[in-house]
C-alpha cells in the first residue's frame, strides 16, 4: 500500500490503492462474465423445455421489451455523461446525471417486476417448467444486479453529498459506472438471444 | 420442528462426536477465559488484516479439516476391510463418503494452500499486504463459517449423502428430502464467495505489487503458479455459483432444472459442475508444483532448470483444464465423437505435465541435494504423481473408460494425484516456510518418522485399490464381497499407517513448539532463493523495511551476493498500513445464520440475516479508514532488535 498521490490525471487513478481497485473490479466483471455466461448457457440448453406450460412464443410482446431496453440504454449513456461531468471537476453535474439514471434504473425494474407478474398470472413461473426456470433466473439475476447497483448508487450519492469529489468517491463512482454499464451489455444480450429468439421460435 | 429432528439421532458414532464437540468447545471456552485471552484473540487475531496471521488461520482450520476427512476416510477403510461388516450403514457410509470427499477437496486441499499463498506470495514480490487487506479478511470468514456450516451437518439435520458430486436427480428435492443436501449447496456457496473474493486479490497483488523493477518472468515460481491458479479460480467458481444456486432454486423453491418433472435436465448437473470441477483439480494442483519448485531448487541448490517452459507449461495446462470436463463421465452417452475431442483434449495435459517432471528432474539432475523433511515430500511427490498422471492417461481414453469408469481403479488414481501432489506439498510446503510462519523449525528427525509412516501408508493403501478395480470393485459400495477381501485387508492397513503419519506431524508441531531451537537469521535453510528469505524471522508485520530493485531470477541469491538487505537505513520511509477491523468476520457471521436458515427452509431467519450482511456491507461503503503510518523510527527500532543489530 502506498500513499503516495499523482497530481495530474483523472482523480480516481491518482493513488495506487485505488488504481488497484479499479484493477480488481474489472476482474470481477471478468467473473460475472462467466457467472451470466454459465446463465445463458444454461437457458439455451433449456430453451424450449417448456413441458406442459405457456411457450414464450405467446407470452413474449415486443412492445413492453423496447421500453425496457431503451430505459436501460439511456440510463447507461446517462451514467457516461456523470462519469464525464465527474473527469470535469463537475460534483453537481455528477450527482444530477446519477439521479437520471437511478430514475431510468428504476423504470427498468419497475416494467420488469410488472412483466415477472403479467407472466406468473398467465401461468408461466419459475416452477412452471425447466425452460421457465432458467428465464426467470437468468432475467431475474440481472434483475437483481440492477436492483444491488441502485441501492449502491443511492449510497455513493449520499457519500458525495458528504465529502464531494476526492481520489476515493471518484473512484467508488468510476467503479460503479463500470458495473452499470456491465449491466446494460448483458440486457442487450438479454434481450436479443432470450427476448427476440423468444417471440419468433 | 421437533428436537429430535433437529439434531441426529440413533447412532452411537455421531452420539460420540456430540460429546466431544461439546467438551472441546467448553474446553476452548474455558482456556480463553480461564487465561483472560478474549481480548487477545478479538485483537490479534479475529479482527486481523495481516496476510501471515491470515494464511496461519487457514492452515490451522485446514489441518483440523484434514482431520475430519481422514477420520471420514478410516471408518470407510474399516467397512470395506471385510464382507458384511457392520460398522457403518448404507446410509451412514454414503454421508461419510460424501463428507470426505467435500471436505478434503473444498475444505482442506484449498485453504491449505491458500494459506501457504497467504504468507509467502506477498513475501516472495516484495509486497507489504494482499492488495486488499480487508478482503483478505473476508475471504478466510467466508471460508471458515463455510466449513462450519457444512461440518455441523453431521450432528444437526443430517449430512449430504449424494456423493461430493451431488449428481442430480438424486441430490434434487424428490430423492434427497431434507436439510442434509441443502448444507452442502450452502456451506460450499458461502465459502465460494470468499475463494472468488481471494482468486481476484491474488491476481491484483501479483500484477501490482511486486518489488520495483521485477519483472513477470522474475517472479519466484510459487507465484507463478499463484498468478495461474488465481486466473483458473475467477473463471471456473463463477460456474460453482451458478450450478449451486440453480440446485438450491429447485431444491428450495420448487424450480425445474435438474429435475425429472417440468422437463428439466438431470445430466446437465453432471456438465456444469465438471465445468467447474476440472479447473478445480488443477486450482489445487497448480500451486502444489509450484511449492515443489521452490523447494527442489533450495535444497538441490541450483535455479530451477527451464524456468521458462515451467511457466509456459502451467499457462498450459490451465487453458486446457477448461476443455476437458466431458472425461469424467464419458459413459453418459455424449456420442462418439465429442468423446474423442474430450479423450484427445484429456491426453493433451500429459504433456505441460511432463514438462513439468522433467524441470524437476533436470534441477536435481547432478545437484548436491539436502535431504530435509520438505526435500523429502518433494522427492517421494516425483514418482507418486507419475503413478497417477500415467493412470489419469490411461481413464483419459474413452473406450477404456467404460471399463475403468466408477470403479476403484479411478479411486486410486485421484488419490495418486490429489494425494501425492497436493497433499505431499501442503505437508513439504509447510514444513518448508514454517521458520517463517512460527520462528523456529519443526523437528527434522519427528518429521521424518512421519514422512516414512505417510508416504509408505499411503503407497500401501492406494496402489492395491488400481487392481482391486480392475477386478470389478465399484465405488461408492458399503459393502464389498470375499473376493475383494485381500486387497482390501492391505489398503485398510495403509490407511491406518497414513494415519499414523499425519499423528506424528501432529506431534511434532507440539514438540517443535516447545523445544525447537529459535530462529536467528531470515534465511532458515541457508540456501533461500527468493524474497521471503530475505526477511528478518519473525517477519515484522509491515514486511520489508525497504525493498531492493529486483533484477533477476532467484532476488534472493543475488542480494546475498552483494551483501544487500531489505534494510537500507537510509532510505526508510513511513510505511503506510492498514487497520484492523472487525467487520468481516462480523458480515460472515451474519451469513452464516442466513444460510443455515437456508438449509432448514426457514425464510424469516434467512431473510432476517441477509439484511444484516447488507447492512454490513453499507457499513463498509461509508467506512472511509486509510488505514496509520509506521514512523521511521520506530521501523529502525523493530529492525534492529530483528537483525540483532
Amino acid at each position: 500500500m502506498s500513499s503516495h498521490e499523482l497530481k495530474t490525471g483523472p482523480l480516481e487513478y491518482r493513488r495506487q490503492e485505488d488504481q488497484m481497485t479499479i484493477l480488481g473490479f474489472w476482474i470481477f466483471l471478468g467473473a460475472e462474465i462467466v457467472l451470466f455466461a454459465t446463465l445463458f448457457a444454461t437457458y439455451a440448453v433449456l430453451f424450449g423445455r417448456t413441458a406442459d406450460s405457456t411457450p414464450p412464443m405467446e407470452l413474449f410482446e415486443p412492445g413492453i421489451v423496447l421500453i425496457m431496453t431503451f430505459l436501460l440504454l439511456t440510463s447507461s449513456f446517462t451514467c457516461g455523461l456523470a462519469i464525464h461531468e465527474m473527469r470535469r471537476g463537475n460534483a453537481k453535474a455528477l450527482r444530477n446525471w446519477m439521479i437520471v439514471t437511478l430514475v431510468l434504473g428504476t423504470a427498468f425494474l419497475g416494467f420488469e417486476i410488472y412483466e415477472f407478474i403479467h407472466y406468473a398470472h398467465e401461468g408461466a413461473t419459475m416452477q412452471s417448467s425447466a425452460y421457465w426456470s432458467a428465464f426467470f433466473t437468468l432475467a431475474g439475476t440481472h434483475g437483481l444486479h440492477v436492483t444491488l447497483g441502485i441501492g449502491w448508487v443511492i449510497l455513493l450519492l449520499i457519500q458525495l453529498a458528504k465529502r464531494g469529489l476526492t481520489p476515493k468517491t471518484s473512484r467508488k463512482f468510476f467503479v460503479i459506472g463500470l458495473y452499470w454499464h456491465f449491466l446494460d451489455v448483458v440486457w442487450i444480450f438479454i434481450f436479443t438471444s432470450v427476448y427476440l429468439i423468444g417471440m419468433v421460435v | 420442528m421437533q428436537l429430535d429432528e433437529f439434531f441426529v439421532t440413533g447412532e452411537p458414532l455421531i452420539y460420540g462426536g456430540m460429546v466431544s464437540i461439546a467438551l472441546v468447545t467448553i474446553a476452548i471456552l474455558f482456556i480463553l477465559t480461564y487465561f483472560k485471552k478474549w481480548g487477545w484473540l478479538w485483537r490479534e487475531w479475529l479482527t486481523t488484516v495481516d496476510h501471515k496471521k491470515i494464511g496461519v488461520m487457514y492452515i490451522l482450520s485446514a489441518l483440523a479439516m484434514l482431520f475430519r476427512g481422514g477420520v471420514d476416510a478410516m471408518m470407510m477403510r474399516v467397512q470395506l476391510a471385510f464382507p458384511n461388516m457392520n460398522f457403518l450403514n448404507a446410509q451412514h457410509y454414503d454421508e461419510i463418503f460424501t463428507t470426505h470427499g467435500t471436505v478434503m477437496i473444498i475444505f482442506m486441499a484449498m485453504p491449505f494452500l491458500i494459506g501457504l499463498m497467504n504468507i509467502v506470495v506477498p513475501l516472495q514480490i516484495g509486497a507489504r499486504d494482499f492488495a486488499f487487506p480487508y478482503l483478505n479478511a473476508l475471504s478466510f470468514w467466508s471460508f471458515l463459517f463455510g466449513a462450519m456450516l457444512f461440518n455441523i451437518s453431521f450432528v444437526i439435520g443430517g449430512s449430504p449423502d449424494a456423493g461430493w458430486t451431488s449428481y442430480t436427480p438424486l441430490a434434487g428435492a424428490a430423492m434427497s428430502p431434507g436439510p442434509g443436501q441443502n448444507f452442502y449447496l450452502m456451506g460450499l456457496q458461502l465459502s465460494g464467495i470468499g475463494t472468488l473474493a481471494t482468486g481476484i486479490n491474488l491476481m491484483v497483488t501479483i500484477l501490482k505489487m511486486r518489488a520495483p523493477k521485477m519483472k513477470m518472468f522474475q517472479m519466484p515460481i510459487f507465484t507463478w503458479s499463484t498468478l495461474i491458479t488465481s486466473f483458473i479460480i475467477v473463471f471456473a467458481f463463477p460456474i460453482l455459483t451458478v450450478a449451486l444456486a440453480l440446485m438450491t432454486l429447485d431444491r428450495i423453491f420448487g424450480a425445474q432444472f435438474f429435475t425429472l418433472t417440468g422437463e428439466g435436465m438431470p445430466m446437465m448437473w453432471a456438465n456444469l459442475f465438471w465445468m467447474w470441477g476440472h479447473p478445480e483439480v488443477y486450482i489445487v494442483i497448480l500451486p502444489a508444483f509450484g511449492i515443489f519448485s521452490e523447494v527442489i531448487c533450495t535444497f538441490a541448490r541450483k535455479q530451477l532448470f527451464g524456468y521458462k517452459a515451467m511457466v509456459w507449461a502451467i499457462i498450459l495446462i490451465a487453458g486446457l483444464s477448461f476443455v476437458v470436463w466431458v472425461h469424467h463421465f464419458f459413459t453418459m452417452g455424449a456420442g462418439a465423437f465429442v468423446n474423442s475431442v474430450f479423450s484427445i483434449s484429456t491426453m493433451l495435459i500429459a504433456v505441460p505435465t511432463g514438462v513439468k517432471i522433467f524441470n524437476w528432474l533436470g534441477t536435481l539432475y547432478k545437484s548436491k541435494i539436502k535431504n530435509t523433511v520438505a526435500m523429502m515430500w518433494a522427492l517421494a511427490f516425483i514418482p507418486s504423481f507419475v503413478i497417477g498422471g500415467v493412470t489419469g492417461v490411461m481413464l483419459g481414453m474413452a473406450s477404456a473408460d467404460y471399463q475403468f469408469h466408477n470403479t476403484y481403479f479411478l479411486v486410486a488414481h485421484f488419490h495418486y494425484v490429489l494425494i501425492a501432489g497436493t497433499v505431499f506439498a501442503c505437508f513439504s510446503g509447510l514444513v518448508f516456510w514454517y521458520p517463517k510462519m512460527f520462528g523456529h523449525k519443526l523437528n527434522e528427525r519427528i518429521g521424518k518418522w512421519s514422512f516414512w509412516f505417510f508416504v509408505i501408508g499411503f503407497h500401501v493403501c492406494f496402489f492395491p485399490q488400481y487392481f482391486v478395480g480392475l477386478d470389478g470393485m465399484p465405488r461408492r459400495v458399503f459393502t464389498i464381497i470375499p473376493e475383494w477381501m485381500p486387497l482390501n485387508i492391505i489398503s485398510t492397513i495403509g490407511a491406518f499407517g497414513m494415519g499414523i503419519g499425519f499423528a506424528i506431524f501432529v506431534f511434532c508441531i507440539l514438540y517443535s513448539y516447545r523445544y525447537s531451537e529459535r530462529e536467528k537469521s531470515g534465511d532458515s535453510w541457508d540456501d533461500g532463493r527468493t524474497l521471503e528469505w530475505a526477511t528478518p524471522t519473525p517477519v515484522p508485520f509491515y514486511n520489508f523495511a525497504t525493498l531492493p530493485e529486483i533484477d533477476s531470477q532467484d532476488a534472493y541469491v543475488k542480494l546475498k551476493e552483494e551483501g544487500r538487505t531489505t534494510f537500507e537505513e537510509d532510505k526508510l520511509e513511513p510505511i503506510h498500513m492498514p487497520n484492523n477491523t472487525g467487520q468481516p468476520i462480523i458480515m460472515m457471521a451474519f451469513l452464516f445464520f442466513a444460510s443455515f436458515g437456508l438449509v432448514f427452509e426457514w425464510m424469516w431467519m434467512a431473510i432476517a440475516f441477509l439484511i444484516g450482511g447488507l447492512i454490513m456491507m453499507v457499513v463498509r461503503s461509508f467506512d472511509y479508514d486509510e488505514g496509520y503510518h509506521v514512523e521511521v523510527d520506530e521501523i529502525k527500532r523493530i529492525e534492529r532488535s530483528a537483525r540483532g543489530l
